[in-house]
């Protein structure tokens, strides 16, 4: 028997001129507001962006984005609703605030169940809020969809940037473009990792300092693009995201 | 309706091997259909009749049921998964993504939401018949 599924996802995602997972190799380092973030900072500048929330058994950017009571329309597959501009796709239209205990196999088969159904309109961008680490989701990725991009999220945290450089080492191999890392909730001016990243052969995007009024933001969109995160996201989207968009 | 983009990745993938085995007209496609997901064969048969073409013109579809059995991880209990048991927007749920059923079902003997879906999961293709 053959699953039918991955044959048309190629066909679901051939309106999307690029597509950016946002990554990281540990949770905790701010990549679902980044992701989330950039999402929004694209859409500023009058691109056509989605934004899926792989984040499975974790998912959070609804939060972020304050989205309450919205669904997908059923229409040849599944549409997703736009919320601030951004087509949202996300797990939790099925789960609500409901735990979802996914082991991979089961990650692997929802992750193409939805890429395989949602209708993504014609897109400049669909930023990808991945799940930390280099499991399941990033493996299907890089099968299922080989012109992904890849955005890192660490923080100066050596322990971060240790994970950090198993995912880049992986992403190398398997010939994945990397956009570049950004370094995130930096706090000591002194303590970094813009030279570590220059000597993985990446790009350097730049830091964010701790923005301790973050929170205040969670679920105001306007808000958030004011914050240190914004603020810096809207630079890096300028100077490095928009720029490479005629490449792809 | 979603079983629309469900039709047309079998079609899709059918004429992937078809092309491959150099069938040139398709006579009968077999799907298998999982209970879990609940994807009902007459939707499914019209949605394959609109968007049927080419070297599908002539093909008849045989829709199979394959029925759920879940596996409990923790204490090996085997069951059978009863759409008739479950609200109505949980069972849509199911329906669109099935592995949100570790959200809502549990194993009926220990409760525990990690179990293995063995059989009957989603959609399949099963059987290709054409001339070459």
């Amino acid at each position: 028997m053959i699953d039918p599924r991955t044959s048309v996802i190629g066909e679901r995602l051939s309106k999307i001129s690029r597509i950016i997972a946002v990554s990281s190799g540990k949770g905790g380092v701010g990549k679902s507001i980044i992701a989330t973030t950039l999402a929004l900072s694209l859409a500023k500048y009058g691109c056509k962006v989605g934004l899926f929330d792989l984040d499975f058994t974790s998912p959070s950017t609804h939060v972020i984005l304050g989205a309450q009571n919205l669904q997908p329309t059923e229409e040849k597959g599944l549409i997703p609703p736009t919320i601030h501009g951004l087509e949202y796709m996300s797990l939790i239209y099925f789960v609500g605030d409901n735990p979802a205990p996914l082991r991979g196999a089961d990650i692997s088969n929802a992750l193409i169940e939805l890429l395989a159904v949602t209708q993504w309109g014609a897109l400049d961008f669909l930023v990808i809020d991945m799940p930390p680490g280099i499991g399941d989701a990033i493996l299907d990725l890089v099968r299922l969809i080989g012109r992904i991009e890849f955005l890192i999220v660490t923080t100066p945290s050596l322990l971060a940037f240790e994970t950090v450089k198993k995912q880049v080492a992986l992403l190398y191999d398997q010939k994945m473009h990397i956009i570049g890392v950004v370094e995130n909730m930096k706090q000591d001016r002194k303590q970094g990792v813009e030279s570590e990243t220059g000597n993985l052969g990446l790009k350097f995007l730049g830091e964010i300092p701790f923005d301790s009024h973050i929170e205040t933001a969670i679920g105001n969109t306007s808000q958030l693009l004011e914050t240190e995160v914004g603020k810096k996201i809207i630079q890096i989207v300028k100077a490095n995201i928009l720029s490479e968009k005629k490449k792809a | 309706m979603h079983e629309w983009a469900l039709a047309e990745a079998i079609l899709t993938s059918a004429k992937q091997i078809a092309e491959k085995e150099h069938i040139t007209t398709v006579t009968e496609v077999t799907i298998r259909v999982g209970e879990l997901q609940q994807v009902e064969p007459p939707i499914l048969r019209f949605a394959l009749s609109q968007i049927k073409q080419g070297i599908f013109s002539k093909s008849k579809f045989r829709i199979l049921k394959a029925k759920s059995t879940l596996k409990c991880r923790v204490c090996n209990t085997t069951w059978r998964y009863n759409t008739k048991k479950v609200d109505k927007a949980i069972s849509e749920a199911i329906h669109f993504v099935p592995e949100v059923a570790h959200t809502y079902i549990k194993c009926p003997k220990c409760g525990s939401p990690d179990f293995e879906i063995v059989t009957g999961r989603g959609v399949w293709l099963e059987d290709l018949k054409g001339v070459k």
